[in-house]
């Protein structure tokens, strides 16, 4: 009964490891769910942002801020990459950073240098371990990110972009298309692209105070801070979605070894069996 | 009935109030302003402070906003509000932080990225969930 006594053991640890996976499945999926509200909530602030500096832009045609649309060369791109905390999320991260990797081998092939800004643990080991010029980092947002941790982050992008260091600013991260699929997705951050140029329909304007150029640049910081935020919130769903799957997939492959090892468990407990009574038997027969 | 007004107050992270007044009030940069229904079109920042909305049973509610931009249209007030305080210092504060950080968790790394080993580490990585997942598809028949 040794091979049965292992067996046994053997079992009761996967079945531990199952609950355990079973666990951080369901409160990916209650983490999920919030995260997804906080996504949708964060939507109205930059429409509205939007809605607003799209008019300013076209109300005071004479003012162009840095971070609208300009005919730079670009010879240095700057990547806000935005990657998950924590592990345990199937292939989330490293897609993403393969998306990040096949990019910047393109530009640099056109002789573009990237410069890069790392959020969340993942990016920043994957930065420590193959080096890049980062300039900035935030990481351990946890759960419910909030924009003050950003900003010091984010502004260390924009002030390198007016500094003209940078000519382009791109953010890369998740894309949640649905709970099963995640997408990476690499999004022109500056100078803002799609901006509509067509002349208002009829003139009016806003009254400014102090003045039109100091509301737009608050605006257009804000604007750019919410869009960064967005990816944050965003690719925490995205974690959240893919880790549930990695978890629900991680428990199903424990109830297949399970059952298993149960049928290897039965065999071993039944020859077992047999063979006893075959000995008893002949020890019978020997008298 | 009295005029009223579609005031939104919005952050970043959310929503925080919607509905109809008579009269807003906010601290805005170059003083208090109150706004009634009908407003010409204004554009201001807001200073940290209380944002008041007046509904139509004369209740008033308040808001606190630690800065953030004040929008108003004929028939819609909206606020956007900041979720932090916000000041030149503070923010050159924190983006010292976060350089610091940088530099600090790269220390004695070259800045050159080598995109080659990379890519293989990556390759590799993804390479073994797809192996996985075609075990299981076979066990799994």
């Amino acid at each position: 009964m040794a091979g049965a006594k292992e067996i046994r053991t053997k079992i009761a640890s996967i079945k531990s490891t199952q609950k355990i996976t079973k666990a951080m499945q369901m409160v990916a999926a209650s983490k999920m769910r919030k995260a997804q509200e906080r996504m949708s909530a964060s939507r109205p602030y930059a429409e509205k942002m939007l809605q607003v500096i799209s008019h300013l832009a076209k109300a005071t045609p004479e003012y162009r801020h840095s971070f609208m649309a300009t005919e730079r060369e670009i010879k240095r791109v700057g990547y806000i990459v935005v990657s998950s905390d924590r592990g345990l999320c199937g292939g989330l991260n490293s897609n993403l950073l393969r998306r990040l990797v096949a990019d910047v081998k393109e530009r640099q092939a056109a002789g573009v240098e990237p410069v890069f800004c790392a959020i969340g643990s993942k990016a920043l080991g994957f930065f420590k371990r193959f080096g890049g010029q980062l300039i900035s980092q935030a990481t351990h947002l946890g759960d419910k990110p909030h924009i003050e941790d950003l900003i010091g982050t984010v502004k260390v992008m924009l002030d390198a972009y007016e500094a003209k260091e940078i000519d382009a600013i791109y953010i890369v991260g998740n894309e949640f298309v649905n709970t099963m699929t995640q997408r990476p997705l690499i999004r022109q951050l500056v100078p803002i692209a799609g901006e509509a140029r067509d002349p208002m329909p009829y003139h009016w304007d806003y009254i400014y105070e102090p003045d039109a150029r100091t509301v737009l640049d608050a605006l257009l910081t804000r604007y750019l801070e919410s869009l960064v935020y967005q990816a944050v919130v965003e690719n925490s769903a995205c974690e959240q979605a893919a880790r549930m799957v990695a978890m629900k997939s991680a428990s199903d492959n424990a109830g297949n070894l399970i059952g298993e090892l149960q049928l290897v468990y039965n065999k071993a407990r039944q020859s077992a069996i047999t063979q006893e009574i075959s000995e008893i038997v002949s020890g019978a027969a020997a008298v | 009935m009295a005029m009223t007004v579609r005031v939104d107050i919005v952050s970043a992270e959310g929503a925080i109030h919607s509905g109809l007044a008579t009269m807003v009030y906010a601290t805005a940069e170059m003083g208090e302003v109150g706004i009634a229904p009908r407003h010409t079109a204004f554009i201001s920042r807001l200073k940290p402070g209380d944002v008041r909305v007046e509904n139509e049973q004369g209740e008033q509610e308040h808001f606190y906003v630690s800065g953030g931009m004040l929008e108003v249209q004929p028939n819609v007030v909206t606020v956007l509000a900041d979720t932090a305080i916000r000041a030149r210092d503070l923010d050159e504060a924190a983006a010292m932080e976060a350089k610091r950080r940088a530099e600090d968790a790269l220390a004695g790394q070259t800045a050159k990225f080598e995109y080659a080993k990379a890519q293989v580490e990556l390759a590799e990585a993804v390479a073994q969930l797809r192996a996985i997942e075609k075990l299981r598809k076979m066990k799994g028949r």
